[in-house]
């Protein structure tokens, strides 16, 4: 019964989750349960179904079994609730659209098909940008954007749709220094203010500082908590195998460790 | 004579074909733009092709039921129907099978146009019925035309426009992130057969116009076209489907004006003219501009590398630095630095030295990222960022 009651109050929670390529799994039955109010970091090695989770669990890919809900109801019936966060390589960069259009589609549920585009639009979707500090490009087309700020609009129309539940998909991938500092800057604010966040993450170096919580992937669940709690040499070892080097655990145990000085750039 | 054509004064018949043409370039430029935007325009090649079994399987039928087989709207209802039977295959070519979508368009277009080529073979041996003129929608011919087929075209196009503009946001969004816009709920598979669906509409109204083989002309140059002038997808459409207008209705007349000529043909060429036109001279997207663009990149480069090598005394062995140099009187003709120019090289070397000391310092980095070789320094930093920069190299060297 408690199982269920935590299941019913979890922003995500997913269970039994399997997504197949072919006959060959990407992840195989997968239970999660997202702490709300809470950062959480899917962490995993590469092709370890970290984003394949996240896109299942909405419904961009179609399951082979598993079940998806959303404060405890269907994904379907929660759409609302949930903004999505795609891998910025997933679409063309050279589409004919300016930066403020793309917020603007964060809107598109609210507008629907045939609903103008107001004055209290436009500045809503003005105030995400300025949130992610592109407020200056808004007339820009997103082809002469850097990755760094194509990523921090993406962000910018997620926020657009005043979600309570964020799915970011390796928001921090080929992004510059200034970009990641301002994308956590905004994670945190969103979580300050009572939201919850998942973010598919790959740079182990930075999980403790940024995140809350973990949820360690290799095709099957490895560990899942707090940081504290799941996130240490043992589960991942558990989840990279060999592919972590023990120079790279030390690094790791270094980073934990509270720091006197900046890193120096080689 | 092209200029009563053009003010519609060629009589009824070309009237009709003049306006009917317009109307439907309109609704295949505006129709083909989110194809174009979705990257999957040769599916309406497949489309197109897979009309010919339908058409001949129409007059067949029409013919076995006793009429003489002329009917166009049921020989557009049997075109939609093995269009949208080819449109079918190829979906499930390309989602279920490990077939990639040009294979499989490459497959059902030839099919479908050899099968349907037969059947025109064998309707030309009936005695029933009157086949003549049936070939004429391979390439359209619009001799002939009624006015009850010009209305069938406007009603089309009236309709294509329409629904366009009822779901442009959806067709916007599965165009541009179609992960998102499930994310969103929008059910995507739906909003891109409604896509197809308005694409077939099109191809089969101007079966009689143009034919099924120029079809695709109009439905990817009017867009590919309006992707020169504009950065924005509502301006694309709307700069499509004037270009298709304009094409149609300009070609359409000219045809009208000048003997023997083919309608849907010079429509395609009088947009392809309006292509070419935008190729070359679009401000932005344009051949011409890109040149002068790179040139003028170049040459800035060239300057560049020219006053540091002459700052640091090396010599300068590319002709075209030189002469830039020469021309600007920064340098004389055996590389040696005017007056103007060692001034130019000193302030080129600092501009240099100061931006490798950004580069190397993380607190600026920023400012490092706008490196590009050529931006001036003071562009970026602020004087006072300049004078801790210059401090700092005082005391390096």
């Amino acid at each position: 019964m408690a199982a269920e009651a935590e299941r019913a109050g979890s922003p995500l929670a997913i269970r039994g989750m399997t997504v197949s390529y072919g006959q060959k799994p990407a992840v195989f039955s997968v239970d999660m349960t997202v702490e709300a109010g809470k950062m959480t970091a899917i962490i995993g090695p590469n092709g370890a179904g970290k984003s394949t989770l996240l896109k299942a669990a909405l419904g961009i890919l179609k399951p082979l079994a598993g079940t998806t809900t959303v404060f405890g109801k269907a994904v379907v019936a929660q759409r609302h609730r949930i903004a999505y966060v795609p891998q910025r390589a997933s679409v063309d960069w050279d589409f004919p659209t300016r930066v403020i259009d793309v917020v603007l589609m964060g809107l598109y549920p609210q507008l629907g098909l045939l609903g103008r585009v107001r004055p209290a639009h436009r500045a809503k979707a003005e105030d995400c940008l300025a949130r992610v500090g592109m407020q200056d490009f808004a007339t820009r087309q997103i082809g002469q954007l850097s990755g760094g700020q194509q990523q921090r609009v993406f962000l910018a129309r997620a926020l657009a749709q005043d979600a309570d539940l964020y799915l970011l998909d390796e928001p921090f991938a080929g992004v510059d220094a200034a970009t990641e500092k301002a994308i956590i800057g905004v994670l945190k604010s969103l979580r300050d203010a009572g939201k919850t966040v998942v973010a598919v993450h790959h740079d182990l170096s930075t999980v403790a500082e940024y995140f809350d919580n973990v949820f360690l992937i290799n095709t099957r669940r490895v560990a899942e908590g707090s940081v504290a709690a799941a996130f240490n040499d043992r589960t991942l070892q558990d989840a990279y195998g060999g592919r972590l080097a023990g120079a790279q655990m030390e690094a790791l145990r270094a980073v934990e460790a509270p720091q006197t000085e900046a890193p120096q750039l080689q | 004579m092209i200029r009563d054509a053009l003010l519609l004064g060629l009589g009824y018949n070309a009237t009709l074909v003049t306006i009917g043409a317009a109307l439907l370039g309109m609704a295949a430029g505006v129709g083909g733009t989110f194809l174009f935007l979705r990257k999957r325009a040769l599916v309406s090649d497949a489309i197109s092709h897979a009309t010919l079994p339908g058409v001949a399987l129409a007059f067949m039928v029409m013919v076995m039921l006793g009429g003489d087989g002329r009917n166009l709207i049921g020989l557009l209802a049997g075109a939609a129907i093995t269009a949208g039977t080819g449109l079918l295959i190829v979906t499930w070519l390309s989602t279920r099978t490990r077939l990639a979508e040009d294979a499989a368009i490459g497959a059902v277009l030839s099919v479908f146009f050899g099968f349907g080529i037969v059947l025109l073979t064998v309707i030309q041996t009936m005695s029933a019925g009157r086949q003549a003129g049936l070939e004429g929608f391979l390439l359209g011919s619009t001799a002939g035309m009624l006015r009850s087929d010009a209305l069938v075209i406007a009603v089309s196009a009236a309709l294509t426009l329409a629904l366009v503009m009822l779901l442009r946001r959806p067709l916007t969004l599965a165009s541009f992130d179609p992960e998102y816009a499930t994310s969103l709920g929008q059910n995507v598979t739906r909003t891109d057969l409604a896509m197809m669906g308005l694409v077939l509409a099109v191809t089969v109204v101007g079966l009689k116009i143009v034919g099924l083989i120029l079809i695709v002309a109009l439905l990817i140059i009017p867009p590919v076209t309006a992707r020169f002038w504009t950065e924005r997808t509502d301006h694309v459409v709307l700069i499509a489907g004037l270009v298709g207008g304009v094409s149609a209705y300009v070609g359409a007349a000219i045809s009208a004006a000048v003997p023997n000529m083919p309608t849907g043909p010079i429509i395609v060429l009088v947009s392809f003219a309006l292509f070419a036109v935008s190729l070359l001279l679009s401000p932005r997207r344009g051949v011409v501009s890109a040149l002068l663009r790179h040139r003028a990149y170049q040459r800035r480069v060239h300057l560049r590398q020219g006053l540091l090598a002459l700052a640091q005394g090396q010599p300068i062995y590319e002709r075209l630095t030189l002469r830039l140099l020469r021309r600007r009187g920064w340098a004389l003709p055996d590389g040696v630095p005017t007056p103007e120019g060692q001034g130019r090289a000193t302030r080129a070397l600092r501009d240099e030295v100061r931006w490798q000391l950004v580069r190397r310092d993380p607190a600026y980095e920023v400012a490092a990222a706008r490196y590009d070789g050529l931006t001036p320094i003071e562009s970026v930093l602020t004087p006072d960022q300049i004078e801790d920069i210059d401090s700092r190299i005082g005391a390096g060297a």
